[in-house]
């Protein structure tokens, strides 16, 4: 009986040691802000389309770490969703077709002989990619544009068309080798 | 014609994993004579028993995962597979010892694991422990006795009715030192009918036929030296060093001629799938077979250690990888781990 | 002389693969042909391309320039044989994607003709600047295979570069192109080399040649003078692949190791290959620039195998036309060597400067890979890399994607030998796979920046968003500031003058504020003045404008009718002022202006709290009688005395300050609203007080022109002084006018 008594309050004094102890570094290590937020957001395209719902991706970021579904972005697609799960350890979904379908690489191009200056694509645009004036000839800084897409429909003329972005002999390379012998090889690959 | 257009290298070594696996079998040709002349067919009936078994579960294995079987079937892995697990189990053992043995190093070996390549095990190890923690009587009264001649019609029926005459089986050279340290002196072993002054030839015969088809193996650049000299020398010197007290200690000569040693050194911990990947990471690997070997044999439970020891190190194998890398042409350290 | 040292460094991993070298060595380097068209891209070498510097049409010369140098690191582009420009278009290269890149096409015309050309007899009389511009000019890049411009390495800071190594290792099966130019044209080599070794002031020349050559070793060593021996060292090694990569022939020559992500010239060395080596003296001494270049022809498919100097830009089924390959047995076509050639889809694209051989393998010759079997992790891919790396590891991370990790196997250290792949007992292109996951990294991070720029631009725009909404925000209540402190402003203004501050509420409570007695008044005072004023000029004009009589009877009526409405607005004013309700307005009005209760307010207080106090001693002597307790009622009683006494003491106030005594602005202004009283009511000034007036005036005249004289002497500004005594005057003038009027 003593045994048993002895043991109990070992074991209890340990834990409220550990416990104590773990309160004490909760609190005094505690991290500034939610660093988890940073980490979401770095992962996330930063298109800033605003399809996965939120205006933007910080607050679609801070949405996730407040337990949202990962599978919103469709710029980001497939990657950003695995990448999405690896890190917050929750099974990833297919990418949620209400919020888009995964496109290739897209830039807007705007056609300049019909631009009439109405500034409403520039005001859209959510990085600020889009050069010009009320009254003046607006163009899209390719390298800048993200391809989200909002600037095509403010637009009163429809001057915008969104291109893939094409490969040059600067961006090919080799496709990963085919080694799946049945369909159901292939997994994460 | 139109041109094909695949990436470089646009040519191969004409080596392929049949190459690989059949330079071990032949290598392997040595050893099984050397046993079948000394000791027993049983060795030779338990081949064919395990490479039919080996074979037919091979291909139910990839039937049922939907592989292309002839393709696969025909790299002969699962061959080396049963061929090394027929050199280690007892001759004289009963058939389905042998059948329940291959079964598990092909299934629970290899394709639970799937398949070719992804055994994190030595399938026949596996095997073999498992056989040995199952079924200890079998595995331990079945070992033939040197000089002794049992005819094949006498071997085939001992192995698949049963009938095992006394006379045929006996302790191993290994098992009978280590039981009689406690109560006698070396020289009083030695001198036991057993030893007859030394090591029978017969199981010395065998390990320099292992020796042989090893080191056809290195030459033929199967496996490098890394494996088999570093297991060795470890044994070696724990031997040396402990047997200095020979009347406590198993003498080295015995640690390396008898038993599995040098058939493990050479063709069991070598299977490429389960050991250590770098040259660094091989000689630590081989090292821990030789310590583990000669600690389990001198104070562990078991005569003989290879199994043990080379399913611990199996484990070891990745984290080994780990800490093992070779170092890249223009950096100053090889780089440990993951970040 | 015995030029060979015996020092090398043995490489580790590496292959033999067999060698294939003899069938294309056994005829001498054939000569040049001149193809139909010549397809010239401007991207041959490493760097930026070269930039177009003559149009469509334009007649050329052999070795006449055709596309510039643009940057630090780019080269120029010639003509390989004259005739004219026949397009600037996009045309196939050769390259593994099978894409397409802007190349000059030139038409020859078939005379060969050069343009001037200035051979340099001494080249070492020549100042420094001019062979570098000359080497710049000649458009002489790497010709080794990767097509470094050559002017840019040789333009290494001397101080630097200790040592030269010129690579004769050719360690690839079948390309032979090397071996023979060294056996042609080793004079030209070393001579180049010594152009080489003399701008980069480098104490040694140390040559690399794989000993499968013996023939080159021999002609170079013949073409080393004796007073070059002990700088110019040849050194021969086993033959081993791939020792000719750059960095393992550093090795292998010196024992040094090229930190990874640094280059050569790190380390002091500089490694040009023998080719450009001779192409480097035909550029400084003949004047000739890089229009052509020795390609190896080789493979079973091939008729007539064997070493051609090839003009640059030969489209390369013309060349294998001549020398008969067989398009039926051809399997693949291969620009390089087996081991790292790229495998091309078209064979009509051009040969360009890299270009060190072509071969056509039948199938038979090089067998298709397998399928791709597991990885059974044997190990031989890590024994077989120079490069010191894991090939398994990186093959596991590339196939699942983990790009992090894969990086961390020192992946960019891989220079894609094809060793490891060589051999593979499970044909698993582990090159394929190397090359994946360094696009793979490579476009993560491009895509990394580039999101990190779109986030930047999408903070930068919210700020500036915020910021304008701030601003905005900032200048409503600036605005709304400004306009409380002005009305503040106003009130305080007003406190000197109650009256004038109760005419501008009274102006505002005639709308729906409280109801001013005194403006009623006034207002009937005024309209009576009015009335007045029309009877008399009534009666006048019965005398002068007996005409118009009608009008001024009419206008007379009018405000009669005036008078009325204002005598019965009074009226019903007062019988409101008395409601109760007003007059909390009133006061609340006076308040807010920062005026105290008028007299009449006040008093009414004082009788309200007096029939207050009344009513309550009737209740008291009411409870006292009944017997009831009486300590609420007196308690009561005490308060309302308490405040009417309080009433009675305001009313006192404001009596007294209707009045002020001594204070001189009131007292003024109590003068000019009695003076205004009685001018509205048609009532001018006394004599008495007109006299007053004057006298006072007279006083302040006197004082202005004292201080008119004072300011002139001291030699101030006057004129405001003056303007002010100007107006003094004419008042004065103005009052004594009038009291002369009224003493009459």
């Amino acid at each position: 009986m003593i045994t048993i008594l002895v043991a109990i309050a070992a074991l209890g004094i340990l834990s409220l040691l550990f416990g104590a102890l773990l309160g004490f570094a909760s609190v005094k290590f505690r991290p500034e802000g939610n660093p988890i937020v940073e980490q979401i957001d770095a992962i996330l395209p930063q298109t800033q389309c605003g399809q996965c719902g939120y205006p933007g991706c910080r607050p679609y970021a801070e949405a996730i770490a407040n337990g949202d579904d990962i599978n919103k972005c469709p710029p980001g697609g497939e990657s950003t969703i695995l990448a999405l799960a690896d890190l917050l350890d929750v099974e990833p979904q297919p990418l949620d077709a209400e919020h888009g379908t995964e496109k290739p690489k897209q830039v807007a191009i705007i056609r300049e002989d019909e631009c009439i200056g109405c500034t409403k694509c520039i005001q859209a645009c959510p990085v600020d990619a889009i050069v010009g004036a009320a009254k003046q000839m607006h163009t899209v800084i390719a390298d800048e544009c993200t391809g989200c897409d909002l600037c095509v429909d403010p637009c009163p003329v429809d001057c915008i068309d969104m291109v893939p972005v094409e490969t040059t002999l600067n961006t090919w390379y080799w496709n990963k080798p085919d080694a799946n012998i049945i369909a159901t090889d292939g997994g994460r690959q | 014609m139109p041109l094909i257009t695949l990436s470089s290298p646009h040519s191969a070594k004409p080596t392929k994993i049949s190459t690989v696996m059949g330079t071990v079998l032949l290598c392997m040709i040595p050893g099984f004579i050397a046993l079948t002349v000394f000791f027993s067919y049983g060795y030779l009936i338990n081949l064919a028993l395990a490479v039919v078994t080996a074979l037919l579960l091979e291909a139910g294995s990839l039937a049922l995962r939907k592989r292309p079987i002839k393709f696969f079937i025909t790299d002969l892995s699962v061959v080396v597979t049963a061929a090394l697990l027929a050199a280690s189990l007892p001759p004289f053992a009963p058939w389905w010892i042998t059948v329940v043995g291959t079964a598990t190093a092909v299934l629970f070996g290899k394709h639970i694991f799937g398949g070719m390549g992804q055994n994190p095990f030595n399938p026949a190890m596996l095997a073999y422990a498992l056989l040995l923690v199952s079924f200890p009587v079998q595995m331990t009264t079945n070992w033939p006795v040197v000089d002794v001649y049992v005819s094949i019609g006498d071997t085939l029926r001992a192995i698949f009715a049963g009938n095992v005459v006394d006379g045929w089986v006996g302790a191993t050279p290994l098992d009978y030192y280590k039981l009689n340290l406690a109560t006698q002196t070396a020289d009083e072993i030695l001198a036991s009918s057993l030893f007859n002054g030394w090591l029978p030839a017969g199981w010395v015969w065998v390990s320099l036929a292992w020796l042989a088809g090893g080191l056809v193996l290195i030459w033929r650049r199967i496996i490098t030296w890394h494996l088999p000299v570093s297991m060795i020398a470890t044994l070696a010197l724990l031997s040396l060093v402990f047997g200095i007290d020979s009347d406590s200690f198993t003498p080295a000569s015995i640690h390396l001629l008898a038993g599995a040693t040098m058939l493990g050194a050479f063709f069991i911990i070598t299977d490429p799938v389960s050991c250590a990947t770098s040259n660094r990471g091989k000689l630590v690997f081989g090292a821990g077979v030789g310590v583990l070997t000669y600690v389990i044999r001198t104070w562990g439970n078991y005569p003989d250690a290879i199994a043990f020891a080379t399913l611990l190190m199996n484990f070891a194998a990745p984290f080994i990888d780990h800490y093992t890398k070779p170092r890249t042409y223009g950096h100053t350290k090889a780089h440990k781990g993951h970040k | 002389m015995n030029a060979i040292a015996k020092q090398v460094w043995a490489l580790p991993g590496g292959i033999h693969p067999p060698e294939n070298k003899h069938q294309s060595t056994a005829s001498a380097i054939a000569e040049p042909f001149i193809p139909t068209e010549l397809v010239l891209p401007l991207s041959q070498h490493i760097g930026s391309p070269s930039k177009v510097v003559v149009a469509v049409g334009d007649a050329v010369l052999k070795g006449q320039l055709l596309a510039e140098c643009q940057g630090n690191v780019s080269a120029a582009v010639h003509a390989p044989t004259s005739g004219v420009i026949s397009a600037i278009e996009n045309r196939a290269i050769p390259h593994a994607s099978g894409m397409s890149a802007m190349a000059i096409v030139l038409k020859p015309d078939g005379k060969d003709q050069w343009r001037e050309r200035q051979p340099w007899q001494n080249w070492r009389d020549m100042p420094r600047d001019d062979i570098f511009a000359r080497i710049a000019a000649a458009g002489v890049i790497g010709l080794g295979g990767a097509g470094f411009p050559t002017a840019t390495k040789l333009g290494f800071d001397p101080e630097r570069i200790n040592t030269l190594v010129l690579n004769g290792t050719e360690c690839e099966p079948y390309i032979t192109a090397d071996d023979m130019i060294m056996r042609e044209r080793a004079d030209e080599i070393i001579a180049g080399a010594q152009i080489m070794a003399d701008l980069l002031q480098v104490e040694r020349v140390l040559i690399g040649i794989e000993d499968n050559k013996p023939e080159a070793i021999a002609a170079m060593q013949a073409a080393i003078p004796d007073s070059l021996a002990a700088r110019f060292i040849i050194k021969t090694f086993a033959t081993k692949y791939p020792s000719g990569g750059e960095k393992q022939l550093i090795w292998i020559l010196t024992g040094q190791e090229v930190p990874s992500g640094r280059i050569p010239a790190d380390l002091g060395i500089v490694c040009q290959n023998v080719g450009t080596a001779a192409a480097l003296y035909r550029a400084v001494v003949q004047d000739e620039p890089l229009i052509s270049r020795i390609t190896t022809v080789t493979g079973d498919a091939v008729g007539q195998l064997g070493n051609r100097e090839v003009l640059i830009g030969t489209p390369m089924n013309e060349l294998l036309e001549a020398h008969n390959v067989d398009w039926q047995k051809a399997d693949r076509l291969v620009m390089g060597g087996p081991m790292m050639g790229v495998a091309l889809a078209d064979a009509k694209v051009p040969v360009i400067k890299t270009t060190n051989c072509l071969l056509l393998p039948t199938r038979k010759e090089l067998p298709l890979a397998g399928p791709e079997m597991p990885c059974i992790r044997c190990g031989h891919c890590e024994q077989a890399c120079p490069a010191g790396l894991l090939p398994q590891q990186m093959l596991f991370y590339a196939k699942n994607k983990e790009l992090e990790r894969l990086e961390q196997q020192n992946l960019f250290d891989c220079i894609e030998c094809g060793a490891c792949a060589y051999v593979c007992p499970s044909d698993i292109p582990l090159v394929q796979y190397y090359r994946f996951g360094k696009g793979e990294i490579r476009r993560e991070q491009a895509e990394h920046e580039k999101s990190e720029r779109a986030k930047a631009r999408f903070e930068a725009r919210q700020a500036r968003l915020e910021a304008e909404k701030a601003e905005k925000e900032a200048k409503r209540q600036a605005r709304a500031e400004a306009a409380r402190k002005a009305a503040e402003a106003k009130k305080k203004e007003g406190s000197a003058a109650p009256a004038a501050i109760a005419k501008a509420t009274s102006k505002v409570a005639a709308q729906s504020g409280p109801i001013d007695i005194a403006a009623l008044e006034k207002a009937v005072a005024s309209a009576q003045a009015k009335v007045d004023q029309a009877i008399v000029k009534l009666n006048e004009a019965k005398e002068t404008d007996p005409g118009n009589l009608p009008a001024y009877e009419r206008a007379l009526g009018k405000f009669e009718e005036k008078l009325a409405k204002a005598k019965t607005a009074l009226t019903e004013g007062k019988a409101k002022a008395d409601d109760p309700v007003e007059r909390a307005k009133r006061q609340a009005a006076a308040k807010a202006a920062g005026v105290g209760p008028s007299v009449a307010d006040l008093e009414k207080k004082v009788a309200t709290q007096r029939q207050r106090l009344q009513k309550i001693a009737e209740k008291l002597k009411a409870a006292q009688d009944n017997g009831d307790d009486t300590s609420a009622i007196e308690k009561g009683m005490q308060a309302t005395q308490a405040r009417l006494n309080k009433a009675q003491a305001e009313l006192d106030k404001a009596k007294a300050e209707q009045a002020p005594a001594d204070d001189v602005g009131a007292k003024a202004i109590a003068a000019a609203k009695e003076a205004a009283a009685k001018r509205a009511a048609g009532i001018g000034p006394s004599a008495d007080e007109l006299r007053g007036k004057v006298a006072k005036q007279q006083e302040r005249l006197a004082k202005i022109e004292q201080k008119l004289a004072d300011a002139q002497a001291a030699g101030e500004d006057v004129s405001a002084i003056e303007k002010g005594r100007d107006a003094t005057a004419k008042r004065l003038e103005k009052m004594q006018a009038e009291l002369a009027q009224l003493e009459e």
